[in-house]
């Protein structure tokens, strides 16, 4: 077969391996934000070539049912790429949901073209591919609702949580198992994808909103991996490399999401983080705190020399991201170094604060990573936290009874003066108490980061030098 | 068509896949993770070619229909991920290129 290929078949073959580098290249120009846009340009060629290919096949008939489909799909891809910066984290758990369902439903239409002439190997990889699929279609889809904030965004857990979770995989591996020894038996394969798709829904019902960046990685993995499983039952090399690209790149995030965590991937899934925090923000008594009004936090941030910003997800809950660059501005007019501290899981998903300030036109070498910025905050005279909290919490390092101790931390507390934007002094989603609050160095501004970073502005520009 | 050697030819080329993107995508700057994932996303939406197939061959009315759903599917995320990713990284500019305060 393979030595006999027909002339528009070697055809086929050539514009998919062309596919295949232009994506390489396409993931390969994401490296930097000056190349990064080339990186669409390869991966739009890319998949038009591949679709076209794809079109020239021998025994395709019904042109006209594509094309509906591919107007249809197009007329949803457009709202959903003109989406809110804001809304970015749960359209692309949304994505996730779509990439996964497609997977899923192109598996299982293979299984009853074929069943009962499947051999054991294609039925393992087609039941990897619609079990991982499943599970991908509704855990994104409930990670989207928790996103966008139609499901409570606090965990919920039970007892014996894990063990029904194990139990149902173990159910859909048994009748995975058993599909592949009797590959004729059609009636058993919905309930493994019931199962799969059940069992996504309680996967993500424990995790909670902090964790949504690590969860919405291995959602990627999976599906990029679900779609690898396609490409060996398809026999399609451009799947595979695809969904291999696809899969370590899901994988590479959730390792550094959870590392920036201090978390395995299993303690994410199945760790109930939610519990453990709120028995440890239990017992606590009030402390003395020192605030300061919005023409207090003026005066010392145009005293500074060097400031640092450090955002969190309360800054894309107030959308304060538009007062923060006019912040920017007004300090940078003034001689004042500014630059933003962004911590690998601050908001939603991974690179999200990146993203928000950007769009506010703040220039992205002014935003810079922790592990780079670390070492510059005893130099620094003012630190203004906007909206973030454990991921400046001291206790992670100091505190080895505190759920997040051994989590990397941006080093806030070394700053001469730090600056807390803050609604109150209620522990917030988290649960988690910060005893940065109670330094010495450390200045609370009560208020919501939106109002009060824009009655800051004012201050500076109304005349203070 | 799915002989052993093809499908170890598969597991070859799925491993060296995975070993190029490993290497590829750890090169990503974090500034720009949020935009590759909308970017990959986009690319993993090629399984519409086999969506294609599945509606074109018209081989049964199941797989027709399910074929459908999945092109719908993968095309949205084709057509949504590209735009938003070239959205996102349009409003990436240094401040060489950003407009001056």
């Amino acid at each position: 077969m393979t030595s006999e290929l027909a002339g528009s078949q070697i055809i086929i073959e050539i514009v998919y391996l062309i596919a295949s580098a232009l994506f390489i290249f396409s993931l390969k120009w994401m490296s930097s934000p000056t190349t990064a846009r080339h990186g669409i340009w390869a991966g739009e060629v890319g998949m038009l070539l591949a679709i076209g290919g794809t079109l020239l096949r021998y025994g395709i008939v019904d042109y006209r049912l594509i094309a509906i489909a591919l107007v249809l799909g197009t007329i949803i891809g457009i709202p959903l790429g003109r989406v809110q910066m804001t809304a970015v984290p749960q359209r692309t758990a949304l994505s996730h949901a779509f990439g996964a369902l497609c997977v899923t439903l192109v598996g299982s239409a293979e299984f009853y073209l074929r069943s009962p002439d499947i051999s054991r190997f294609m039925m393992s990889v087609l039941s990897i591919e619609v079990i991982l699929g499943g599970l991908t279609v509704t855990g994104s889809l409930m990670a989207a609702g928790k996103l966008q904030e139609i499901l409570p965004q606090r965990p919920l857990t039970y007892k014996g949580q894990n063990f029904v979770n194990f139990l149902l995989l173990a159910v859909a591996v048994a009748i995975a198992v058993f599909l592949v020894l009797h590959p004729g038996t059609r009636s058993l394969f919905p309930f493994m994808i019931l199962i799969a798709l059940a069992f996504g829904v309680l996967l993500i019902i424990p995790i909670g909103g902090a964790d949504m960046p690590t969860v919405i990685s291995l959602l990627n993995g999976y599906a990029g991996l679900s779609a690898a499983a396609m490409g060996f039952v398809l026999d399609s090399k451009l799947l595979i490399i695809a969904g291999a690209l696809d899969g370590s790149s899901g994988l590479i995030l959730s390792i550094i999401m959870s590392k920036a965590m201090n978390r395995s991937f299993t303690n994410v899934l199945f760790g109930a983080f939610g519990q453990v925090q709120a028995a440890a923000a239990a017992g606590e008594e009030a402390r003395p705190v020192r605030s300061a009004t919005a023409e207090e936090a003026a005066a010392i941030l145009s005293a500074a020399n060097k400031v640092i910003i450090v955002p969190g997800y309360g800054m894309a809950v107030a959308q304060a991201q538009h007062k923060v660059r006019e912040l920017y501005d007004a300090l940078t007019k003034r001689g004042v170094e500014v630059r933003f501290a962004i911590h690998p899981v601050a908001g939603r998903m991974p690179g999200h604060m990146n993203v928000l300030l950007a769009e506010a036109d703040i220039p992205y070498d002014r935003l810079v990573e922790m592990d780079e910025i670390n070492g510059d905050f005893p130099q620094t005279d003012v630190a203004l936290v906007i909206g973030a909290n454990d991921v400046t919490n001291p206790a992670a390092r100091t505190d080895a009874a505190s759920p997040i101790y051994g989590m990397p931390i941006l080093d806030v507390d070394k700053a001469h003066t730090v600056m807390v934007i803050k609604r109150s002094m209620n522990p917030g989603f988290a649960g988690i108490d910060n005893p940065l609050y109670y330094l010495d160095n450390n200045l609370m501004l009560f208020g919501d980061a939106k109002v009060f970073v824009g009655s800051i502005v004012r201050e500076l520009s109304g005349g203070h030098g | 068509m799915s002989s052993s050697s093809n499908l170890i030819n598969a597991l070859f080329i799925f491993m060296l896949a995975g070993f190029i993107g490993f290497e590829v995508i750890r090169r990503v700057s974090p500034l720009l993770h949020t935009p590759l994932m909308s970017l990959t996303n986009a690319l993993d939406a090629i399984a519409v070619v086999g969506a294609i197939v599945l509606v074109g061959e018209h081989k049964s009315s199941l797989s027709a229909v399910l074929g459908f759903i999945a092109v719908v599917a993968a095309t949205s995320n084709i057509v949504g991920g590209f735009l938003i990713t070239d959205r996102m990284l349009k409003m990436f500019k240094s401040s060489r290129t950003a407009p001056k305060p």
